[in-house]
């Protein structure tokens, strides 16, 4: 995956090169709003990273003006300013997911790697399938090895997204974002239990555990290498 | 202060100089109309001295071409012993007196000929006192008649040049007291305003030295001065309390956000102590989730300081506020049963109000939270509760939706009920539990965004919260 980062902050930009080529991702850095825009217009970024505050050119002017340019790559917003407010605005100008820093690391990686494969077959697959998992949009039905599955309407929405976003870690709050519709934290770990009644229902009497935990980021849904 | 400094000072004040100007502006009207008035009044006499003379002249005049210097001389001596204020006097060549009721005149008058305006001293007439032989003032033809005679013909005019006298004396001491008058009274008014003003002053000049507890003084008369100190006063009120909450909140991070940066620090420190450990996972798994509990307090301050200032932006929508609570609900069900105890909700069908969905969520939230933390702890302590019961209850009363969040937990002692909105503020007995103390305070904010408010009530056992909505 390649990424163009678009913060004025050294230090903060080379952490996130060298923590991003650890996840095997290469990452550019543009100092500025100006050089951010020039660069953005490149074709073969996979995401964009724009800071909001930056020199010579606002984060959400660049969104503006690359997607007046019909340059189509996702964008996630960086941010120092946290509401609601801040968020609506950023999603208005174009960009396509926002954090509010500070951010754990773990956090924009999964958002990033979600924004990558934005637009996949899986987005958009009527049918989700992992290993002997299988969800059915249209008939709103899950089974497992044949075996048919029945959640609750806010189960199923948990495990399509999951699987939508298979292969990928899913954080707590994208999860409350995207499955909730809520933008704040709760402070009681409430996404946990969910996802524990879920397993109970989909990997309890399985050998193949599917859903799986990631320490300290969030959860997966995937076929074990076993 | 010199009296020159006074008087500087007293002319800068506004009320001084309109005093000063007004004063200035009437008497240049005054002066005007009074000098129009005097001039026409001269214009007219002078008019009619003129044709009172001509008419003299020719009756005089008619006698000389009748009967030469002798008849005239004789009409002129005639005329002199009636009385008015017609003068007469007719003298020879040398200058000495022919006839007439002039008793002396200067010798430079008879240099001149035609119209003059002189003093004479009229000849003592019988029965006049002697207080008449005072100059007066004349106005006179004077003549050449053959043979070296002179003639003057005129009439006294002391008395107009007395009314001239009383206009002019009026003009001036009239003038001089409207602005001795003006003066005066503005500077008196300028004192009583400035007194006031001075008041004002003072005051200020101990507030900016930080006293804001000073207030500007109100007579209770209700001018405008009053009305001013109180608009100010209320001003200073409102910024009193915005400064002493400031003062607090910034005492209170103070307070409890060192201890956990000190935690922080500390268990850094051992870690690195601890040469023989090469792997610190622990301690810094521990850092990040201590990092991420002050983000969160830093955050939740944040959105407490946006809401109260109402700097955050409208997103309230007519939304079914039943909706929102199920969702919430739905959201926390497993966790309470997951933990032993249960959460029920009963409503009443749509109500349909104007709210902000994310902000009356995390209201929503923030309350079973708090239930799940204290009142749940407290049952786990408790004598023999099966667990934390949970009831949730959204109802339309009135115009008001009511949501009522019962539990059965310890509840809150009836002093401890208003403290508890305040930022930071943690029960004695809660704070081993993680927490921030700001999670009420934020609910009281939501509600305040949503004209409504928030309650605590006793359960018997345990604490309800209402929620109080306008519909």
């Amino acid at each position: 995956m390649r990424v163009l980062l678009v913060e004025d902050e050294s230090e903060v930009a080379d952490y996130l090169k060298k923590a991003f080529a650890e996840n095997g991702h290469i990452v550019d850095i543009a100092a500025d709003g100006e050089d951010g825009l020039a660069r953005g217009r490149e074709s073969g970024y996979d995401v964009l990273i724009i800071d909001r505050m930056l020199p010579k050119m606002d984060g959400l002017a660049i969104i503006e003006a690359l997607r007046s340019e019909d340059v189509q790559t996702p964008v996630l917003i960086l941010s120092a300013l946290g509401e609601v407010d801040d968020r609506v605005e950023g999603l208005r100008a174009g960009s396509d997911d926002y954090l509010t820093k500070p951010y754990a690391y773990s956090e924009l990686l999964a958002r990033v790697e979600a924004l990558a494969r934005r637009g996949s077959s899986e987005e958009m697959a009527s049918r989700l399938v992992v290993a002997d998992l299988e969800l059915n949009r249209l008939a709103h039905s899950v089974s497992r090895a044949g075996k048919e599955i029945v959640l609750q309407p806010r189960e199923f929405r948990l495990l399509e997204y999951l699987m939508s976003h298979a292969e990928q870690v899913v954080t707590r709050t994208m999860l409350l974002e995207n499955v909730w519709d809520y933008h704040f934290d709760p402070q009681t770990n409430v996404i946990d239990v969910h996802i524990s009644r879920l397993r109970s229902k989909i990997d309890k009497t399985y050998d193949k555990q599917l859903l799986q935990t990631v320490r300290g980021a969030g959860y997966m849904i995937r076929e074990p290498i076993s | 202060m010199s009296p020159f400094l006074k008087l500087f000072k007293v002319l800068q004040i506004t009320t001084f100089r309109l005093a000063l100007i007004f004063t200035l502006i009437f008497g240049s009207a005054a002066a005007l109309s009074i000098g129009y008035i005097y001039w026409r009044t001269i214009d007219i006499l002078n008019n009619q001295l003129n044709q009172t003379i001509e008419a003299e002249l020719k009756g005089v005049a008619e006698h000389y071409y009748q009967g030469g210097i002798r008849r005239l001389i004789t009409a002129i001596a005639i005329r002199s012993s009636r009385p008015g204020n017609s003068i007469y006097l007719i003298s020879d060549k040398e200058g000495k007196f022919v006839a007439g009721n002039v008793q002396k005149v200067s010798e430079s008058l008879w240099n001149s000929i035609g119209k003059v305006e002189f003093s004479y001293i009229r000849q003592e007439s019988k029965g006049t006192e002697s207080g008449a032989a005072k100059e007066r003032l004349a106005f006179a033809s004077v003549f050449l008649l053959p043979n070296g005679y002179h003639m003057i013909v005129g009439l006294d005019i002391e008395d107009r040049r007395i009314f001239e006298q009383v206009i002019r004396s009026a003009f001036f001491w009239g003038l001089g007291g409207m602005l001795l008058v003006g003066l005066g009274a503005g500077w008196l008014l300028s004192q009583n305003i400035m007194k006031r003003i001075e008041a004002v002053t003072e005051t200020t000049r101990t507030i900016m030295t930080g006293d804001l507890a000073k207030r500007l003084p109100v007579k209770g008369s209700g001018d405008e001065f009053d009305r001013l100190s109180i608009s100010l006063n209320t001003m200073l009120d409102r910024l009193e309390s915005l400064v002493k909450g400031i003062r607090e909140v910034s005492d209170n991070i103070a307070h409890d956000l060192k201890t956990p940066l000190t935690r922080l620090r500390n268990r850094v420190e051992a870690a690195l102590l601890e040469t023989g450990k090469a792997d610190h996972r622990e301690t810094l798994e521990h850092t990040i989730e201590e990092a991420d509990g002050l983000i969160k307090a830093f955050n939740a301050m944040l959105s407490i300081a946006r809401l109260e200032s109402g700097a955050i932006r409208d997103r309230r929508e007519i939304i079914d506020l039943t909706e929102i609570v199920q969702d919430v609900f739905e959201l926390y069900e497993p966790v309470l049963e997951e933990e032993g105890g249960s959460l029920k909700l009963v409503t009443d069908g749509a109500i349909k109000i104007n709210a902000d969905r994310q902000l009356i969520g995390q209201a929503m939230t923030n309350l079973i939270d708090n239930a799940i933390k204290y009142a749940g702890a407290g049952s786990e302590k408790g004598s023999g509760r099966s667990g934390l019961q949970l009831l949730v209850t959204c109802k339309r009363k009135g115009d008001y939706a009511l949501i009522k969040i019962s539990d059965n937990g310890p509840g809150i002692p009836d002093e401890e009920k208003g403290q508890v909105f305040k930022r930071f503020y943690r029960q004695e007995k809660s704070r081993s539990h993680p927490g921030s103390g700001l999670g009420l305070s934020l609910v009281a904010a939501i509600m305040k965004l949503h004209q409504g408010e928030v309650r605590l009530e006793d359960n018997d056992p345990g604490l309800r919260v209402v929620l109080r909505l306008p519909v």
